[in-house]
């Protein structure tokens, strides 16, 4: 999605060391025993009428990032500023004005609609709970919002179970942004939807970001919607951006070893690229306990270049090319941070990647080992 | 005629049926739902062969009868208090037996041995409150007279096939304690502990993240290299048939809009419906400057089909001129090329000239 070069250059949102700790409590007093590091020290800024996207697998604490940016979390440490203004912990109060610029699209077009209420009556909440009188009444202003996401005027007193999917997507999004914000936060907003559908929301959002100048951040895991839509990506790991690049370097080079996991293990939609297999690099087991993350670099574990320098130290996110942050000691098509560590053991051997230590004693899932034996 | 038969689903009586053609032989399935808003034809008219050791693709939207064809072969509409409402007519052939009209205890005894299933959602196909070991034990003992201990060294060395480490003490925990990977890898054990002939995955990746789907579709594929078997792959991402189906079968309203091997299905479609498909999904291969091109519309309701072609609604060549055939005739699947079918009425050399000067270029 294109838009416009940016008016001014501060950027629209600045996350500096976003941190959002789950406590978790037991016994009898509650007390606290631990907590799930759901997001751990990130930066990053939303320039103006880009839109960024977000991926990672479940659990990287991409969503916890949405609901902090969107402030309906409250952040454990750290500093979100919007468009200049600090709201890392404004009150509820206190962002009320702020909501008319910054809204919000969930993933779940059945959940994030009230069944009991009309179209008309979920459509114009904003103008309500705003207080904001629209020129010709509230009533037509949602009308042509309903018209504008490609629904008919005529739906303004349907109910919710009424319509499809697809349909009920677009009048979250009508909602989102009946008080043209600036600034939207879309999380998973199409992996609901049907593959043709899909692509129709998909369109409506571009055709909307280029008519009223939206700043987006878009969330998914799904890596060829995040292409189709971004400029700018940021790829999570476990609570930490390992890379934020611009899509066409991050698709045609990634340096992060993980984000170049990830992409190869999407399929391609090609038959005739099966071939091609022997590059794929085939991660092994699961995604470590956000309750107890490896030391170093959290991917340190299931990654082929692990040295002991990973083990030891975190890498910090250091712009290794013009506009691209990457984490890692040992980067791909970028000089090596740490050059001559000696390698782990568990980084086996070169491609058909392995990590067969179990290290997530506090997490009920079970880490999986080593190649599948024949029987 | 439709008479109800022994297994309580109404069944078309249809003479003369004659010898199977592939391992596997749908013909012309149906399969019905009555409800209060009227019949639901979720399948309507369906046929595909699969031989052993071929992997077959099933992709099409929620609602297009998938799933249904899946539950069909498995025989799994019979069962329940609302089975007895299922209409189902047509034919199923597997290794020369035939399935709609057999006898529910022959398809039991099938079921599971040589047919087996894996589900999208591994957390609620599998039993809450017995360890993996005993589900995985019951299901091996249903079909083979040996002792638990027998059973219990099976499923051990079943889960160690599909990857699960320190097989001997994972068999005692229950569901929960896995991951979502290791849930379907346990579902792929209890699937595979019969040596099943012909395996249905329907969705079995959707659930999961992309690594973990790399990991499953590579055991699959393993696995089936190993046993021989025949594979029915249902999902609605392409890029996973890409990977791993020898052929492909599109599904629309309930019935097969186009057939055929997985190269000709990417490279030389021959139905609007497939274009559209392709169209509308985004690349993870090449960098999009264009739009996406969705189908305009939604899917269509099974009750109220429309008629003639279920697609001609959101069909942008529906007008083509198609010499005096009109909406409201029904396509029959044509052979446009060695086993590659398409159900369309425009003419083959206006369709192919449509995807390579329109379509192709824009993807």
């Amino acid at each position: 999605m294109t838009n416009e070069p940016t008016r001014t250059n501060d950027p629209l949102l600045k996350v500096e060391g976003l941190v959002k700790h789950f406590p978790i409590k037991k016994g009898l007093l509650q007390r606290q025993s631990g907590a799930v590091k759901a997001v751990d020290g990130i930066d990053f800024e939303v320039r103006r009428g880009e839109t960024l996207g977000v991926v990672g697998e479940s659990g990287c604490g991409k969503s916890t990032m949405g609901r902090l940016i969107t402030r309906l979390l409250e952040p454990s440490g750290g500093r979100i500023e919007f468009d200049g203004t600090d709201i890392t912990h404004l009150s509820t109060g206190g962002m009320r004005p702020l909501r008319r610029d910054i809204q919000m699209i969930f993933q779940d077009p059945y959940g994030s609609l009230n069944p009991r209420h009309t179209i008309g009556s979920i459509v114009s909440a904003p103008f309500r709970l705003q207080g904001v009188e629209p020129e010709g009444g509230v009533k037509k202003e949602v009308q042509g919002l309903l018209e504008r996401v490609g629904l008919s005027p005529e739906h303004y007193n349907r109910y919710p179970h009424e319509f499809s999917g697809g349909q009920r997507q677009r009048i979250g999004i009508a909602r989102a942004l009946a008080l043209k914000p600036r600034l939207v936060v879309a999380d998973e907003p199409v992996s609901a939807l049907d593959v043709s559908i899909q692509a129709q929301v998909v369109n409506l959002m571009d055709d909307l970001q280029d008519e009223l100048g939206l700043t987006y951040v878009i969330i998914a895991h799904d890596l060829s919607v995040i292409r189709h839509v971004s400029d700018r990506i940021a790829v999570m790991y476990l609570g930490k951006i390992v890379e934020l690049a611009d899509r066409t370097s991050l698709y045609q080079a990634p340096m992060h070893p993980y984000t170049k996991a990830l992409m190869s293990a999407v399929p391609v939609p090609d038959p005739r690229r099966r071939g091609a297999k022997s590059e794929r690099i085939l991660l092994k087991g699961d995604v470590p306990s956000p309750i107890a993350p490896p030391s170093g670099c959290r991917f340190h574990t299931r990654c082929w270049k692990a040295t002991e320098i990973c083990r030891a130290q975190e890498p910090p996110l250091l712009e290794l090319a013009p506009g691209r942050r990457v984490a890692c000691h040992h980067p791909e098509n970028a000089p090596d941070q740490a050059p001559g560590d000696p390698a782990l053991a568990s980084a086996g051997e070169a491609i058909e990647v392995v990590d067969a230590t179990p290290k997530t004693a506090a997490s009920p899932a079970v880490p999986e080992g080593p190649a599948p034996k024949k029987l | 005629m439709t008479e109800l038969s022994k297994t309580g689903a109404v069944v078309d009586e249809r003479p003369g049926t004659s010898e199977p053609r592939a391992f596997l032989d749908v013909r012309d399935l149906k399969v019905h739902f009555p409800t209060d808003d009227g019949l639901v034809k979720s399948v309507d008219g369906l046929s595909f062969q699969l031989e052993k050791g071929k992997t077959l693709g099933v992709v099409g939207e929620s609602g297009s009868g998938k799933s249904v064809t899946s539950l069909a072969i498995m025989g799994l509409h019979r069962l329940g208090a609302r089975g007895r409402h299922v209409r189902m007519s047509g034919e199923i052939w597997l290794d020369g037996k035939e399935l709609v009209n057999a006898d529910p205890d022959e398809v039991r005894r099938l079921r599971g041995r040589e047919m087996a299933m894996i589900f999208q959602d591994p957390l609620s196909a599998m039993h809450p409150y017995y360890t993996i070991g005993s589900q995985i034990v019951e299901a091996y003992r249903v079909h083979n007279k040996v002792s638990k201990q027998v059973a219990r060294r099976r499923a051990i060395e079943l889960l160690d096939r599909v990857g699960i480490p320190e097989p001997a003490k994972r068999v005692d925990a229950y569901p929960h304690e896995f991951s979502g990977g290791m849930r379907q890898r346990a579902m792929i054990a209890m699937a595979l502990v019969n040596n099943p002939e012909l395996l249905i995955a329907d969705e079995p990746t959707t659930a999961l993240d992309v690594t973990v789907q790399a990991q499953i579709l590579d055991l699959i594929r393993d696995l089936q290299k190993e046993f021989g078997s025949a594979v029915v792959i249902i999902t609605h991402d392409l890029g996973v048939v890409a990977e791993i189906a020898d052929d492909i079968l599109v599904m629309y309203g309930g019935r097969c809009v186009e057939r055929g091997p997985v190269d000709k299905l990417f490279y030389e479609p021959q139905h609007p419906y497939t274009w559209g498909l392709l169209g509308s999904m985004p690349r993870i291969d090449r960098e999009q400057t264009d739009r996406l091109i969705p189908v305009k519309g939604q899917p269509p309701s099974l009750i109220n089909v429309p008629s003639g072609c279920a697609f001609n609604p959101r069909c942008p060549y529906a007008d083509v001129p198609k010499g005096g055939i009109t909406r409201t005739e029904r396509p029959e699947l044509r052979e446009v090329a060695s086993g590659h079918f398409s159900a369309c009425h425009m003419a083959q050399e206006e369709r192919t000239r449509i995807w390579t000067e329109e379509i192709a270029p824009k993807l």
